[in-house]
């Protein structure tokens, strides 16, 4: 097993949630390709691990999964209030940073 | 006393992969890959809310064996517990307090999904450069163990014990803040 | 040095012959600021001051005679002589000393406190020195000669200091007697060097008397000192080489101190005449104030050593010429003729301008006249002015001769000025003024010599224009009415006669009928005016005169007696200088001159007859007839006739101041007294007046039989206008000319005559021609040519740079530099504002940027950077 497949397969779906975060308008769509970037990371993480048999890789990982849960937490939160204020998930309306 | 009795509870003793093991696992691999890659395809361009919850279901699942071809099966079940358990639930919930339509919805995408391929792609493209640049040809051990939980747990109490118990309370307060948040006022 | 001061000295007058001209503008200034005052009204001021410096202007002249005259004492002669025969040894020791002269200067300072330890051997050198220098001898050297010269043989032989003693007491014995320091290695034109030659051959004469100061200076050189002059203390003239110092002085030679006598003389009895003439003028006053002046510029201007104190002069007594003739200016045609008469002679005046500016850079910048002369000499020879250099300064100096001596063609000013007073016309026009063109070629004589080439030639400008002149106003004196303008007109014939005289080389012929004319036509003038005041003011001869012999016969035989010295009848002045001018032509077989001059000569002879003519015309038609004015004539006063009378004694006997020496031996008379005038005029060394090369100056021979036919042809033009008055007044003795006359039945003479009573349209060309040409034409071009020439290109240069600096402010100004710093600031703006849009509020753009700028890096890091 070579360890560049496992980080070849890990880009893939880092690309994919990329792609995904930069196309989609629907906010809880974009957290899902976080979540997906968020993944490969961990894939990327877990396979150093194993290449080097260091436990890191993996207690990394765990960080990572937790976090990843948090910030999800959260993000669906403010979706909600954006939902409750605006009748809309479409983030594009929100420009009020606009300069 | 924990290895004594960890020595005493477990069955077998993690060892290593056999040639043809090796062979399975790897065709095992590719697999779980494809499956993840053009499920998580499908979940960027699927034009139902609901059914990219359900493909990032998939991907996350196809992750966790992943973990598990890799060994890391403490990472494997954390994952599929909290990832597939807890968050996934999360976003469903999600996308059902956002009245998210029911069947194709038209406008999920911007109009310029050129830029996103762009990045995407540009990315992939030094992602992978650069991955067949350094490590080409690096294999993974072959006296490779699985990672037992028991190491991990020691690992964890041990090394990690302050960022452990600094995520415990980044979740605390990741709990709190999102109750504040979403509070009806 | 002092020793020797005592056995010669140059005599106190010649030295302060600058009291001379000074005393006479002194009584200008008083009259002009007294005289009003004074109970004579300013005329007993001017005449004290003419008659002070008539006695010293005798005293100069009889100083200076003797200074000639002590030249030419035959034992003298005939010692050295001897003395030169007796011992050659001596002789060329004495030759030897001249060659040293030039070194001996600075050895001067060194010899004065020696002198006094060797007086007693001074008194035996001093003999050896007079006989070298023979205008020294005071002494009775023929009993002290023979022995003390050898004494003073032994004494040359002994050491060389005594012979440089020697040669420094030479040296300062020719700075005692010329008071110059003349360092110019012509020693010839300088004075009295001359004498150290080869003694006995030269006739020797006296060496002008000198003296200058320095005026002014431009440029800051100091003159070099006279080595040892202590006694005359004066800054000497030098080569002016480095800087041009303007220096006035005084020149006392022959020349003038005969201008000195003539012009205090008339001047004198002009101011008698005046106070007669002019009584209960409007202007006696101003009239007096401006003789004085004129006295004083004509003498000033005869005294000069410099060419600029002749230019000053020159235009001085010009200025007194305009004051005088428009003395009764509220009459207009007193000061048109002013006008006329100041603005033809300064046409003239260019010409002595620019003759004097070429003369003096030709020689070498310096204002000196001696210089100019000593160079002129020289020319064709190293340290000379080259020929055509003199030409060309002598014929510009010919045209100021024009103007002012009233030659043809710038004469016409002569007649119109008779509109002045009579004594005026008298001093200025007749006697003094006139001449001053004359006199200025007498004095640059070396300059027009070499430059007109007068030597060997047929014709030459000057002789040329002087005979023109002689014929032309003798003609044009045919057919004048009134008698003023028929002397006017001859005395531009007479003038003509001196300059054909000096132009045809007869040097002292000229001076000498300068001389003579002052005084007969200054009788002539006087007695002119004496008519006048006889016939109410009036000098129309044909409408007021007539018959006057009886009224007036004082008048009448002092008139007679200038009108036959005027033609030229012995033995009167006239006769001797006139005939002296012809026989200088050179064309008579036996005269010999320095050419031979053809057509002066013919000019001349016709002039002779002519001026008989026409004087006796006057004669017969003021004197002689019956009256024809309505006055009753009588004899003048004798305030006007006692001049009248001591002129015509003077023109009666002043000819015979240069009688040839073929009349002296026939009356038996000592051979000194022939040829006294040139004697006493001539300058020192004449015959270095011309180029050492080739040339040498000579006195023509005087011819009795010239002087025959020159006297018969007058004699006879004389008979035929007798004759021909004669027979009209027995016609009718009232009528004045025949109303049938040739003129009127031959068609060609009745042109003639109208050409001469038109002054040969002279005037007519000047102010009808000339002026109308330069008014209308003339000036209309030089208007157009302004207007639209140099104007319009000094408009242009003006829209040039407007047009410029418009263009410079617009596309420079405003279009570069203005919109590069509008630029910049839009560059801002501009700028900003599309930075601006990136901060679109879309995540996804944020997204982009931040994810593509991770991939930038990564591409950087990853594959720029190398191998990790």
């Amino acid at each position: 097993m070579f360890l560049n497949q496992f980080l070849f397969f890990a880009a893939i779906l880092f690309s994919i949630g990329v792609y995904g975060v930069l196309t989609r308008k629907n906010g809880v769509l974009v957290l899902m390709s976080v979540e997906l970037i968020l993944n490969a990371v961990n894939i990327n993480l877990v396979a150093f691990g194993a290449y080097k048999s260091d436990l890191s890789g993996q207690i990394f990982a765990l960080f990572t999964i937790a976090v990843a849960a948090a910030e999800v937490g959260v993000g669906l939160a403010i979706v909600l209030l954006i939902y409750r204020n605006r009748r809309s998930i479409d983030i594009s309306d929100s420009n009020m940073l606009k300069g | 006393m924990m290895a004594l009795f960890s020595d005493h509870f477990l069955v077998q003793q993690s060892q290593q992969l056999s040639e043809t093991g090796e062979w399975i696992a790897n065709g095992f691999f590719y697999i779980i890959a494809t499956v993840a890659v053009l499920a998580a395809l499908k979940m960027v361009t699927t034009k139902n809310v609901v059914h990219a919850a359900l493909y990032l279901l998939v991907v996350l699942g196809c992750v966790a064996a992943t973990y598990i071809i890799l060994g890391a099966e403490f990472a494997a079940a954390t994952q599929i517990m909290v990832y597939l358990g807890a968050i996934m639930v999360l976003l469903l919930f999600g996308v059902m307090l956002t009245r998210a339509k029911i069947g194709n919805d038209t406008e999920l995408d911007y109009d310029q999904r050129w830029i996103g391929a762009l990045v995407s792609v540009s990315m992939l493209a030094v992602l992978s450069y650069s991955l067949f640049e350094y490590f080409e040809g690096a294999t993974m051990p072959k006296n490779q163990k699985p990672q037992r939980t028991e190491e991990i747990a020691l690992e964890i109490f041990s090394t990690y014990i302050v960022p452990f118990e600094a995520l415990s309370v980044l979740l605390l307060a990741a709990l709190i803040g999102a109750v504040v948040v979403a509070r009806k006022d | 040095m002092y020793l020797l001061a005592e056995a010669t000295s140059i005599p106190w007058i010649l030295s302060n012959v600058w009291l001379i001209p000074a005393i006479p503008a002194i009584s200008f200034l008083i009259i002009l600021g007294f005289g009003k005052k004074l109970p004579y009204k300013g005329a007993e001021v001017g005449l004290t001051s003419i008659v002070l410096i008539f006695g010293l202007s005798l005293l100069a002249l009889f100083a200076w005679i003797g200074e000639t005259e002590s030249s030419h004492s035959e034992e003298a002669v005939g010692v050295i002589a001897e003395v030169t025969a007796s011992d050659s040894q001596l002789d060329s020791r004495l030759s030897q000393l001249s060659p040293r002269l030039s070194q001996v200067s600075p050895r001067l300072s060194q010899v004065s406190p020696r002198l006094s330890q060797v007086s007693p051997r001074h008194s035996q050198v001093s003999p050896r020195h007079s006989q070298v220098s023979p205008r020294h001898s005071q002494l009775d050297w023929e009993s002290r000669s023979s022995i003390e010269l050898r004494m003073t043989e032994n004494e040359l032989r002994m050491t060389e200091n005594e012979l440089r003693m020697t040669e420094n007491e030479l040296r300062m014995t020719e700075e005692r007697e010329s008071t110059l320091d003349c360092r110019s290695e012509s020693a010839m034109t300088c004075g009295g060097e001359s004498v150290i030659l080869t003694a006995g051959e030269e006739e020797v004469r006296g060496a002008p008397v000198i003296r200058e100061w320095e005026w002014f200076s431009i440029g800051g050189s100091d003159h070099s000192e006279t080595v040892g002059s202590q006694s005359e203390s004066e800054d000497d003239s030098h080569d002016a080489v480095e800087s041009p110092d303007i220096s006035i002085g005084t020149w006392v030679d022959g020349q003038s101190v005969m201008m000195l006598f003539v012009v205090t003389f008339i001047s004198g009895l002009v101011h008698l005449y005046s106070t007669e003439y002019v009584k209960d003028d409007r202007r006696y006053t101003h009239y007096f104030a401006f003789l004085s002046l004129f006295t004083a510029s004509m003498l000033f201007m005869v005294l000069s050593t410099s060419t600029i104190q002749l230019i000053v002069g020159w235009e001085l007594v010009g200025v007194c010429s305009f004051a005088l003739i428009g003395h009764w200016w509220e009459e207009k045609p007193n000061s048109d003729a002013a006008l006329k008469a100041f603005l033809t002679n300064r046409v003239g005046d260019m010409g002595l301008l620019i003759g004097m500016i070429v003369l003096y850079f030709a020689a070498g910048k310096s204002f000196s006249i001696q210089k100019i002369n000593s160079m002129a000499v020289l020319s064709g020879q190293d340290g000379g002015i080259e020929q055509s250099v003199l030409m060309v300064a002598a014929l510009c100096l010919m045209a100021a001769v024009m103007s002012k001596s009233g030659q043809f063609i710038l004469h016409t000013w002569l007649p119109d000025a008779m509109a002045g007073p009579t004594p005026v016309s008298a001093l200025i026009h007749a006697a003094t003024m006139v001449v001053a063109g004359v006199y200025m070629i007498g004095r640059l004589y070396p300059v027009f010599w070499e430059g007109l080439s007068i030597y060997g030639s047929n014709i030459n400008a000057m002789a040329f224009i002087g005979g023109l002149t002689t014929v032309g106003g003798g003609l044009l004196a045919f057919v004048q009415r009134d008698i003023k303008k028929v002397l006017a007109y001859s005395t531009v014939s007479q003038l003509g006669y001196m300059v054909l005289a000096l132009g045809v080389g007869a040097y002292t012929a000229g001076m000498f009928h300068l001389f003579t004319h002052a005084f007969f036509k200054a009788c002539l003038f006087l007695g002119a005016g004496s008519l006048s005041h006889a016939c109410h003011h009036s000098f129309d001869m044909k409408s007021d005169m007539g018959g006057l012999r009886k009224k007036m016969p004082k008048t009448f035989a002092t008139f007679v007696i200038g009108s036959l010295a005027l033609a030229g009848i012995p033995p009167l002045a006239g006769f001797w200088s006139k005939d002296e001018i012809l026989t200088g032509a050179g064309v008579w077989p036996g005269t010999g001159g320095n050419g031979t001059y053809y057509i002066p000569f013919i000019f001349g002879i016709i002039t002779a007859a002519l001026t008989a003519a026409y004087m006796t015309r006057v004669i017969w038609l003021t004197f002689f007839g019956e009256y024809r004015g309505h006055e009753d004539p009588h004899e003048s006063g004798s305030r006007i006739t006692v001049p009248l009378i001591i002129l015509a004694t003077m023109a009666s006997l002043v000819g015979f101041l240069n009688m040839p020496s073929g009349v002296v031996k026939f009356f038996g008379l000592p051979e000194s007294w022939a040829h006294k005038f040139e004697t006493w005029v001539e300058p020192e060394g004449i015959s270095t007046f011309v180029s050492k090369a080739n040339n040498n100056f000579t006195h023509a021979k005087p011819s009795l039989t010239l002087a025959i036919f020159a006297t018969s042809c007058a004699v006879f033009a004389a008979l035929g206008v007798w004759t021909y008055y004669k027979k009209l007044y027995a016609k009718d003795p009232k009528a004045t000319e025949y109303t049938d006359g040739l003129a009127s039945r031959v068609p060609l003479l009745a042109r003639g005559h109208k050409i001469l009573s038109e002054k040969y349209y002279l005037d007519h060309l000047y102010s009808g021609i000339i002026t109308n040409f330069t008014k209308g034409p003339l000036a209309n071009a030089a208007n157009w040519f302004n207007q639209n020439v140099l104007d319009r290109f000094v408009d242009l240069v003006g829209k040039t740079s407007a047009a410029v600096g418009g263009f410079v402010y617009h596309k420079i100004d405003q279009g570069v530099i203005d919109k590069a710093v509008d630029t910049s600031g839009l560059a801002m703006s501009e700028g900003g504002e599309s930075l601006r849009k990136l901060q679109s509020g879309q995540i996804r753009h944020y997204a982009s940027l931040m994810f593509g700028a991770a991939v930038l890096i990564a591409i950087v890091f990853f594959i720029g950077v190398g191998e990790r």
